[in-house]
């Protein structure tokens, strides 16, 4: 077991950011959080990094418990906070001599882990940290958690405010120092990205509200879900909130996912009532349920 | 939709030093669009965009925001405007209604009508048990939906807003942009960036910045399409660096 979490809670003054929560990291697993703004993500994140103490319960990372072997802990962990906290008044490659001088070891030593990304920054190398883009601040800050090859990767939402493109490509990378052999803790609001992860876990208000792998997510779901389509989208998501019978209605890109209460639920009366809203290019089809819709449902 | 420009665009650049930050871009936007202004980290957006709120001045081109020249009538610019974004919205240790007293000054409204905006905001959002709570103490989507509606206190005619719904919860995202929706029925322009495919689709038109060019420009519809493919994300990828959709 790479990271075990048992019964951890944190409060700050009266609120909970982290209540009660339990989970295993199996070695060489990319596992994923996937919670919004103020779930308890990062409290967890600083939790087991041993830069926070929890009020309860216990935790060890890679065999070390946090509280007694925290120093054990932080020699074999990288960390990448959500914020960048590089030196950004340091260059690109002063950064990544400082973090590998610190852990005593080199670029050179540990160069093949980072090569994939540090060529795509090396151009550059000679710039100030805080003159790069957001981008390329990423992978800067993921070639300095990596330099003295960790066994465990802490990565606190490494891809908010990346455009679609880098998100793409890093987590092509993240697969890749998976086959490293390295063991990933990611947090992420981007659902779309939970599929990308072995096991995730869903987590709202300090509270896990479903472990498994993304796959069984999906399948377990019971609700079955609609795909409604119209010329005007905005009049369409207005009408259907006002069906008697709807359960759910959210936008979902260019449809909008309708489920509802009724166990005899009759898509062509929806499409009738529809239709005598004026609506036209109607279309309703059943549709595969997605992380995000599991999600709005918890 | 009504064809009155709120935006006009032309040949707009910027450098800074040896590099060309915005590349003559040239478009323009329509009364009560929601035009959605996407772009890799870097593409340029963050540039253009200060240019069109008056607060960076081109290296030349024009651009006319709400009847005003960036250039040469900024202030009118940034009165004329509504401004968002998910990095600065409103100040922590204020209180909700000292939020928007302040802002209410800051757009130049009176006395008179702060007060009776405060209301209708507070009652329009439902925050009467919280108006006199610290901004701090409030959930992250409920303050993501007030400082919209502090942005929308001077009635503008377009308001800009720069990755509105960064980190925010699936079900508040989408309340945000029913709010967006209702807003441009109003006829309020709405110009929005984020890097959120599926909020791209809710756009009214998308443009598509790469190394400081507009590469693409037109309705989600009509740019899937043209690269046939069937979201956004995968015209996004396309474009934004020609990586092929998977």
């Amino acid at each position: 077991m790479s990271i075990k979490v048992q019964n951890i809670s944190k409060s700050y003054n009266k609120i909970k950011a982290v209540d009660a929560i339990s989970f295993e990291v199996n070695e060489g697993e990319i596992f994923g959080l996937i919670g919004p703004d103020g779930a308890g993500k990062t409290t967890l994140f600083r939790i087991l990094t041993t830069l926070l103490f929890a009020d309860e319960g216990t935790a060890s990372v890679a065999g070390f418990d946090v509280i007694k072997q925290y120093k054990s802990i932080r020699n074999c962990v990288g960390y990448m906070p959500g914020k960048f906290s590089l030196y950004q008044d340091l260059t690109v490659e002063e950064n990544l001599t400082f973090f590998a001088t610190l852990f005593g070891t080199s670029i050179e030593e540990n160069y093949d882990l980072i090569k994939d990304i540090y060529i795509q920054i090396e151009p550059f190398k000679n710039r100030r940290a805080g003159a790069l883009s957001g981008g390329m601040k990423q992978k800067l800050a993921l070639c300095c958690a990596l330099i003295h090859k960790p066994k465990v990767l802490f990565l606190d939402e490494p891809t908010t405010g990346v455009d679609p493109v880098s998100r793409k490509e890093f987590w092509q990378m993240l697969k890749r120092l998976q086959q490293k052999g390295i063991t990933i803790l990611v947090s992420t609001p981007y659902m779309d990205e939970a599929a990308l992860c072995d096991r995730i876990a869903l987590i709202q208000k300090g509270s896990i509200l479903k472990i498994d792998s993304p796959q069984n997510i999906i399948e377990k779901y019971d609700k079955t879900i609609y795909d409604v389509r119209a010329k005007n989208i905005y009049q369409l998501l207005i009408d259907l909130k006002n069906y008697p019978s709807q359960y759910s209605v959210y936008a979902f890109g260019e449809s909008i996912h309708y489920t509802d209460k009724e166990t005899e639920f009759d898509p062509a009366a929806l499409e009738k009532y529809l239709e005598e809203k004026k609506h036209t290019e109607i279309a309703i089809r059943i549709t595969i349920p997605t992380i995000e819709d599991v999600f709005m449902d918890l | 939709m009504n064809q009155e420009k709120i935006i006009t665009v032309k040949n707009l650049t910027k450098e800074f030093g040896s590099f060309t930050a915005v590349d003559s871009i040239s478009f323009d936007v329509y009364k009560g669009e929601i035009f959605g202004f996407l772009g890799a980290n870097g593409a340029g957006k963050t540039t253009a965009m200060k240019m069109l709120i008056g607060i960076s001045k081109p290296t030349s081109g024009e651009a006319i925001v709400a009847g005003f020249d960036v250039k040469n009538q900024a202030e009118m610019v940034k009165k004329s405007i509504g401004y968002m974004s998910q990095k600065f919205s409103m100040y922590d240790d204020l209180t909700i209604k000292e939020n928007i007293t302040f802002f209410g000054g800051i757009y130049g409204l009176s006395r008179a009508q702060i007060k009776e905006k405060t209301a209708q905001l507070i009652q329009e959002l439902g925050l009467h048990d919280v108006a006199d709570k610290l901004v701090k103490s409030l959930p992250q989507g409920w303050k993501q939906k007030l400082s919209f509606s502090v942005a929308l206190l001077h009635e503008p005619k377009i308001v800009f807003l720069d990755e509105p719904t960064g980190g925010v919860d699936p079900i508040t995202r989408r309340q945000f942009w029913e709010m967006i929706y209702a807003e441009a029925h109003k006829g309020t322009t709405l110009f929005v960036t984020t890097h959120y495919m599926d909020e791209a689709e809710y756009c009214d038109r998308v443009s598509i910045m790469v190394e400081g060019k507009i590469e693409a420009l037109d309705s989600p519809k009509n740019l899937k399409q043209k690269y046939h493919v069937d979201s956004m994300n995968d015209v996004f990828l396309k474009l934004a660096r020609n990586v092929e959709a998977p």
